[in-house]
């Protein structure tokens, strides 16, 4: 079987399977902080190979084709450099007595089965393979939102949990759907779930059927996504868990939970007589956008408040793969590339601020522009790049969505407009409080690891001022792809 | 098909529907419990009575893992942890009993027209099975947002599941049937041990998910 022979694709699958395995033994935290390291550094070298090896033939339960490459490239080079900024924040929670060394040894393990289950679900060829891969991510992530067993804690992962099943519970409603739809086509067992012969086949299935998987399908996994009605997770899971975690949520969770709507649109897109399913799309993205913009007002806490920014982002993404068309889809695609890319270098950011001022509340989270210039400097950044200023990568993406909505659909234009301008005062608004004023906390000097920060704003701002032609020849490929 | 086959797959799935309204009524905690595992033997006797219509022997295997896993193991999990925290007198509900029960009924409904209709193309038997299916879904979730308890909470999502693998057996020849079983019990244990181990009547005196949702992240 192609699975199991030596390559990148396994490379990327195993290396995270045997490392968990290695960390849930190995006693010690530097030592086990450094394998995460290594071992997230290998399976980014795995994922990228496959870029320059050909790629592997699709089998009945893996494969890689353009789309996905993508999304595995991304997943596992925010993985690697989230397991650089994790070390240096366990050291810093294990200083303080948050954690023990036996958490620790679950927490490294956890997440190395959560990297596993993302990359899983993201290079899975089988529709059933994909919905337990995207489960078993989201079950070590509830378990990582627990770790602190705080009361807060606790009702985060409870909440997360509850609702985490229910969205999965549709998702597989939908799926199996999916399969009924295709059986009488394709024929009973293992090939009607296989995503490459389901494409090929889509315009005969029956489409009151696929009409309705879909939309359990974008009800299950929409609430992995964060859209709007089914949200409520969310900004607990992201304030009551470790920061590492957080970022890896926000900037990686949620795309792969994205990834699977998008697949299952194409497979709508490819039969002419289903629904469209851009208008689902657009008005959950739009709900999830106005409603986060104007939720982000009102925080207190530094970490909710990116949660919620993060459900405002991806209800553009939604929005943008809704409205389709080339232009369209290739601002969702980089709309989403630089959001993982800046809201974990954000989170980072955060996580090293809460730790040296012992706080998430912003309202003792002042001056930090004088106590911390260089915490202060890359969080204002990141801001300014979320909230979609230039000269960074997401004012480009959202000024191509936003042209390409003016010229087809003006009034949800405005719409969009509206959003994006309530965000942006909202997160200024807070910004402001944060880095300047009277400083308030702890002045002590932070030990933080500034390159996987810098390393994504650096790339968030070179995406905005030039991309290479080959990645933008790329993009629109797929942009076309998904139709 | 013989008209029998049929109207054997029928009764067990509908007996499951019936057994999902009876737990929305029920107001004891250890009396849920036993319906509970009613509702999982009748789930273990319909995906055996598939797997032989279908002569397809690993079904056996769903089959046997819903026995020993939900029949057995479980309900004997909660009910000692209902002993232990000493919660078996009343569950508090959101909503009365009635108006739930209204609610179920319109849900029973809306799922009988939606996949009656829409699925007209696939085989009789797949077909009301699937109905049937979505209705305990459905029903499982109304359970999810009434009961204010942790541990009807995760009743209702056991029954909820039972649905799901209703239809996935009652879909032919899908693949994956007893791995999604498996991935199921697994996450259904890890909430079981999850309320030991994090003893949530330490830490909130309670497993009444009021006292967490007293908690609010930000107004601390």
């Amino acid at each position: 079987m192609s699975a199991l022979s030596i390559g990148p694709v396994s490379g990327v699958l195993l290396v995270p399977l045997c490392a968990a395995a290695v960390l849930a033994l190995l006693p010690g935290y530097r030592l086990t902080a450094r394998l995460n390291v290594v071992a997230c550094l290998l399976t980014m070298l795995a994922a990228f190979s496959l870029f320059f090896t050909g790629r592997p033939p699709a089998g009945a339960y893996l494969f890689v084709d353009d789309l996905n490459i993508v999304f595995i490239a991304l997943n596992t080079f925010v993985g690697f450099t989230t397991s650089l900024f994790s070390a240096s924040y366990i050291a810093h929670e294990l200083h303080i007595g948050r954690l023990t060394p036996v958490h620790l040894r679950f927490y490294h393990a956890m997440y190395q089965i959560m990297m596993f289950g993302m990359n899983l679900a993201l290079v899975s060829n089988s529709i059933g393979l994909m919905w337990v891969a995207v489960e078993l991510a989201t079950l070590t992530t509830v378990m990582m939102v627990g770790i602190y067993r705080t009361h807060a804690a606790l009702e985060a992962a409870w909440k997360y949990f509850i609702l985490g099943s229910v969205g999965i519970a549709l998702a597989l409603f939908g799926t199996i759907l999916v399969y009924m739809a295709a059986r009488p086509v394709i024929g009973e067992g293992t090939d009607a779930m296989v995503w490459t012969s389901l494409i090929e086949r889509a315009a005969d299935f029956d489409p009151a059927l696929l009409n309705v998987a879909f939309v359990f399908l974008l009800l299950g996994y929409g609430t992995k996504v964060g859209l709007a009605p089914l949200h409520a997770w969310l900004p607990d899971a992201h304030a009551e868990g470790p920061t590492p975690i957080s970022a890896v949520l926000s900037g990686l969770l949620l795309n792969v939970a994205l990834y699977a709507v998008l697949r299952f649109k194409m497979l709508l897109a490819a039969n002419p007589e289903a629904l469209t399913p851009g208008p689902l799309m657009m008005v959950m993205g739009l709900v999830s956008l106005i409603f986060a913009a104007f939720m982000l007002y009102r925080r207190r806490d530094i970490k909710r408040m990116f949660a919620y920014s993060s459900i405002e982002h991806m209800g553009i993404i939604v929005f943008a793969f809704g409205i389709g068309g080339p232009l369209a889809n290739f601002a969702g695609l980089l709309h989403m590339v630089m959001h993982s890319l800046t809201k974990s270098a954000i989170f980072f950011a955060v996580g090293h601020i809460a730790q040296v001022k012992g706080t998430q509340r912003l309202a003792d989270i002042r001056g930090l522009s004088v106590t911390h210039p260089w915490l202060a400097w890359s969080l204002v950044c990141g801001v300014v790049a979320i909230a979609g200023l230039p000269p960074f990568g997401i004012f480009m993406s959202e000024f191509l969505l936003l042209s390409s909505t003016f010229a087809r659909e003006p009034l949800l234009a405005v719409l969009l407009v509206v959003g994006l301008l309530a965000a942006f005062g909202a997160l200024l608004r807070h910004l402001n409080g944060i880095v300047f004023g009277e400083p308030t906390g702890s002045t002590a000097p932070a030990e933080a690891s500034y390159l996987p920060m810098f390393a994504h704003l650096a790339l968030v701002l070179v995406a905005g001022i030039y991309l290479p032609p080959p990645l933008v020849a790329w993009f629109q490929h797929i942009a076309r792809l998904l139709g | 098909m013989g008209a029998l086959t049929f109207d054997i797959a029928h009764m067990l799935a509908g007996g499951l529907v019936l057994i999902s309204f009876m737990m929305l009524y029920q107001a004891r905690l250890s009396a849920l419990i036993n319906f509970f595992a009613l509702h999982a033997l009748v789930l273990t006797l319909s995906v055996a009575w598939q797997a032989y219509v279908q002569d397809a022997p690993h079904l056996f295997l769903t089959a046997g893992i819903a026995l020993v896993f939900k029949v057995i193991v479980v309900p004997i999990a909660l009910r000692s942890i209902v002993r232990r925290l000493g919660i078996h007198r009343e569950i508090e509900n959101v909503v009365g009993g009635g108006l739930t029960m209204f609610a179920g009924m319109a849900l029973v409904a809306l799922s009988l027209v939606l996949m009656l209709r829409v699925a007209h193309a696939a085989d009789p038997l797949a077909r009301e099975d699937l109905a049937f299916a979505l209705s305990a879904v459905l029903l499982g979730m109304l359970m999810m947002v009434t009961r204010r308890n942790a541990v009807s909470q995760i009743v209702g999502f056991m029954s909820l599941e039972n649905g799901l693998i209703l239809a996935a057996t009652g879909a032919r020849g899908m693949p994956f049937v007893v791995e999604i079983s498996v991935a199921f019990s697994i996450l259904i244990a890890f909430i079981v041990i999850g309320i030991f181990l994090f003893r949530i009547r330490e830490r909130f005196d309670t497993v009444d998910i009021r006292a967490l949702d007293e908690y609010r992240g930000e107004q601390r």
